[in-house]
């Protein structure tokens, strides 16, 4: 089971390899910008999706986290600091190292936040704000749940657009690029598209294996448990809020660190991340992908982000995604793509004998197949 | 000075108020009828008042407004229809995503018929400087209007639901599915008749309120949440409640302007809501099934 | 001191006490039962000890220690497990891992360690699918164990959640109807196994309606009618009580 998890991950890259090679062969290497963001935006996808179709709730707002985590290294890249050297803020954080002086586009000097530490900054302010929200809104069910996240969506979105310092409507612009170990940078630039290229899908395989080891662990389990039948998991142990809890943070924590990284790719970041109908195709793709299967998932979010960015559905790629929505929730509401994987290996289901719930049923003779408990050993007699 | 102020923004308040009322009110009867919260409910609003427009390019007003309020219902009746008639007991999240995008499509539907032009109807009675002067504040005729149909259309429908042959069998549907259509109700009729009244009721106040407020595609989505809200306010499934909650809403909103920037308006009107849904789900007058899943 | 001790015990719903003062006491390594008509508080008191329901007066003791008002999670943690009259297994999970998440309160993995993997994890997951296996294995139910559990038949899934119920080791579990939709063979199966299980040192405690049943491997039977006790002794005498002859007029004994 392990290595099939491991072998599916290389076969994923070895995929993300393939299309490289021959995006670039074909001489459509700026292909590679759209692929890139899709990954990006399909690491949010999978959170999301260990949040619904694991643990069975539902955000309409993820798309608020993503924002979160851009906004704020957006901002701290890019918030000139110089003015304030003099402040012991600033100069606490320069003395730790955290500050780094670099050119900006107007060929001025700036004084801002090292990307490493405004990584660590974003990731824990996506935490924190995740356990807050958490903490009350997981307690909701059912409708009050999905209008409590959309609302909290709607807040960040708000407070994103109505705010000057973050850009208002035009969002912060001139983020630069984000230096990882080696030479490795994350930024738009033509001459590292390639590598950028692999820094997304790497960190979208690193994801997915994270994920895929967290479900088929004991966690993993107690989810589904918990997505199948709450009160039985309780009565078995399972502290249902603290891992819905932690399953919304871990999500959170997903969408932010693709945040940050699609922001830094970017060069930038606006409102429109937080917007409602970006959490809604979000959703959609959940919903279409098969709650409860992640590589479905994966594979559904990057069709359908790398269609809508080259622009495939024109002027109705809301509407398109308003009409997957309804498609899929009409007509196969466990997703296009359920492929459980778990049940392909499940050999017995053919050989089972299905009873249907009876009342009481006093007096009748017992099926000998269908004697639920035998004391004593009877291989040959189930044949199983 | 202060108390003209003052009674500005309450008269605001109240304007918006209808509308939210309204909005809450037509949650409320789709979800007594079939335990769904219809996020396409603001959708009906902008319809009502966007082809009020379209239609008195032709018709002298009162048949516009007539007409779109015709067209709403029968679009309401349509999606009632298309989605959500053959579901056979689906779960809250099918439901929830189905209405999403239902409202989706029929926002990027409007968007395509009308564009993204801002539009009204003419003040029914008088124009944008017209007011009448009371207790020290200008009040436009228009928003007589406004409070005066929603409160005629609240009591019709109370009335409607009290006395009307199928208001009553609405009521024994909202409460017993299964044991009214035992009774020989026509359930999945009575489901429709749902929505054909919520949409016509958000059309008509989409065209009474459009000359203050304007219209536009896109308006549908905010007034969902703060339908939704209001519905909630009042306790889910009470619909005389929602509306004096969408009035209280309304004004809070209005007053809040004048605190915070009104970027941060939504801000304050979703803080509501959460605060709502944190602490007391069952409403300010608590309906009987509070939190129902 | 008794493993179990409920202590005038009250809950009222609206209008209707449903559990009125209700005191009892199991010791340990005993089976008993509770029994009584329909709405005679018996599922309530159950939701009440195992955290479901908190009560509105009374106490509940588990080996000396207070329980009532505690969550279900943490009244499981204490060696407290149960089953459900409506059976209740995780649907889209095979038999098996129905069972291993009833060891959920023996294993620690938590999010950071499962999503690592690290040796020891590996190590642990290991241990909880062999003692599930093991126990389905005592169950007689071991080759039902990848199927997928909700598409058993009703008597095989009444031994999953019974498994389930097991897999955590704890010191009682209470069982609610679990005679529930068998026929004569599977409940003279049930019983065995019951026994089996007081026989591995877990005391049982059950709600039931099936008589021959209760009165067969009972070693004690409370009977509750509107909400009160209104007996409390071995099965013999229970079933000459006057009171319980009354209640039950009408019922016929198998």
């Amino acid at each position: 089971m392990r290595s099939a998890r491991w072998f599916q991950v290389a076969l994923f890259m070895a995929a993300a390899v393939a299309v490289e090679l021959a995006a670039v062969y074909a001489g459509k290497a700026f292909l590679l910008t759209q692929l890139t963001m899709s990954a990006y935006y399909t690491l949010v996808v999978i959170g999301l999706s260990l949040l619904m179709g694991y643990a069975g709730q539902i955000s309409i707002g993820h798309a608020g986290f993503f924002a979160i985590g851009g906004y704020a290294a957006a901002a701290l890249t890019t918030w000139d600091l110089s003015g304030r050297r003099g402040g012991w803020l600033v100069s606490a954080l320069g003395a730790a190292g955290a500050l780094v002086s670099r050119p900006d586009l107007y060929g001025g000097q700036v004084l801002v936040v090292r990307p490493w530490v405004a990584f660590g900054v974003a990731v824990l302010l996506a935490l924190v704000i995740a356990f807050a929200v958490g903490i009350p809104v997981l307690r909701l069910k059912g409708h009050y749940l999905a209008m409590a996240t959309l609302g909290i969506g709607t807040i960040v979105y708000s407070i994103a657009l109505g705010t000057g310092a973050l850009g208002a409507a035009d969002g912060i612009s001139g983020v630069p690029p984000f230096p990882l170990l080696g030479g490795l940078q994350v930024g738009g630039a033509a001459s590292i598209r390639v590598a950028n290229y692999y820094i997304a899908f790497g960190l979208l395989a690193l994801g997915m294996l994270l994920l895929l080891n967290l479900v088929n662990s004991r966690v993993g389990r107690a989810l589904r448990a918990i997505h199948g039948a709450e009160e039985a998991a309780s009565a078995m142990g399972v502290d249902t809020a603290r891992f819905k809890l932690q399953t919304f943070v871990l999500s959170a924590v997903l969408a932010a660190v693709a945040g940050v990284f699609l922001t830094h790719f970017n060069g930038g970041v606006g409102p429109s991340e937080a917007s409602i109908m970006k959490s809604v195709k979000y959703v959609a793709i959940v919903a279409v992908g098969g709650m409860g299967s992640l590589w479905g998932t994966l594979t559904t979010s990057l069709v359908l982000n790398f269609l809508s960015l080259r622009g495939y559905f024109g002027t109705f790629d809301d509407a398109v995604f308003g009409l997957i929505l309804i498609a899929v929730m009409l007509f196969a509401p466990s997703g296009i793509l359920a492929l459980s994987f778990r049940r392909s290996l499940e050999p017995v289901l053919g050989r089972l004998r299905t009873a249907p719930k009876p009342a009481a049923r006093e007096g009748e003779a017992g099926d000998p197949d269908s004697m639920p408990y035998r004391l004593e050993e009877k291989p040959s007699e189930d044949g199983r | 000075m202060l108390g003209e102020l003052l009674l500005q923004y309450l008269v605001a308040g109240l304007t918006y108020g209808t509308i939210y009322a309204v909005v809450g009110m037509g949650f409320n009867i789709i979800y007594n009828a079939t335990g769904i919260i219809n996020f396409a409910q603001g959708e009906f609003v902008m319809l009502g008042g966007m082809t009020a427009v379209s239609l008195h390019q032709v018709l002298p007003l009162p048949l516009a407004i007539l007409g779109a309020v015709a067209v709403t219902m029968a679009i309401g009746a349509l999606i009632e229809m298309a989605f959500i008639r053959w579901l056979a007991a689906p779960s809250v999240l099918r439901m929830i995503i189905i209405t999403i995008g239902v409202s989706i499509v029929v926002r990027e539907a409007a968007l395509l018929v009308w564009g993204q032009q801002v539009r009204a109807l003419p003040y029914f009675t008088g124009n944008e400087v017209t007011s009448i002067s009371m207790g020290g504040a200008r009040v436009s005729p228009q928003v007589l209007w406004a409070v005066g149909t929603t409160a005629l259309m609240v009591a019709l429908v109370t009335a409607f639901f009290r006395w009307a042959s199928w208001g009553r069998q609405m009521r024994a549907c909202a409460s017993n599915r299964v044991a009214a259509s035992l009774c020989g109700l026509p359930t999945r009729n009575l489901v429709t008749l749902a929505f054909v009244l919520s949409a016509g009721m958000g059309a008509l106040a989409g065209c009474v309120v459009s000359p203050i407020t304007y219209t536009q595609y896109g308006i549908g989505t905010g007034l969902a949440i703060k339908g939704f809200t209001v519905a909630i306010l009042g306790g889910l499934g009470n619909s005389l409640a929602s509306v004096a909650a969408g009035l209280v809403f309304g004004i809070l909103e209005s007053f809040s302007v004048s605190v915070l920037p009104t970027a941060y308006k939504d801000v304050v009107t979703i803080a509501v809501l959460l605060a709502i849904l944190f602490v007391r789900p069952s409403g300010l007058f608590g309906a009987r099934k509070a939190s129902r899943p | 001191m008794a493993l179990l001790e409920v202590s005038a015990l009250s809950k009222r719903f609206g209008g209707v006490q449903a559990v009125s003062s209700v005191s009892l006491q199991v010791q340990q390594g005993m089976i008993k039962a509770i029994i009584g008509p329909n709405g005679a508080g018996k599922t309530t008191l159950f939701n009440m000890i195992s955290g479901f329901v908190p009560p509105d007066a009374g106490a509940i003791r588990f080996e000396g220690e207070a329980i009532q008002g505690s969550p279900p999670h943490r009244v499981a943690a204490r060696g407290l497990s149960r089953t459900f009259q409506h059976i209740r297994l995780f649907a889209h999970m095979t038999a098996l891992e129905n069972v291993m998440v009833g060891r959920h309160l023996r294993s620690r993995t938590g999010f950071l360690e499962g999503m690592v993997r690290l040796p020891w994890t590996r190590r642990e997951d290991e241990e909880v699918r062999e003692r599930s296996l093991e126990l389905m294995d005592f169950l007689g139910i071991a080759g039902l164990a990848e199927a997928e559990a909700t598409s058993l038949a009703y008597g095989q899934q009444r031994a999953v959640e019974l498994a389930r119920a097991l897999a955590s080791e704890p010191r009682m579990v209470l069982l609610d109807e679990p005679a529930a939709g068998l026929n004569m063979r599977e409940t003279t199966e049930l019983a065995k196994l019951i026994t089996r299980i007081r026989q591995r040192g877990v005391t049982v405690l059950l709600v039931e309606h099936d008589m021959s049943l209760v009165m067969r491997i009972s070693d004690e039977v409370a009977v509750l009618s509107y909400g009160e006790k209104i007996a409390d002794a071995d099965p013999r005498s229970v079933q000459r009580d006057e009171q319980v002859i009354r209640v039950y007029l009408g019922e016929e004994e198998c």
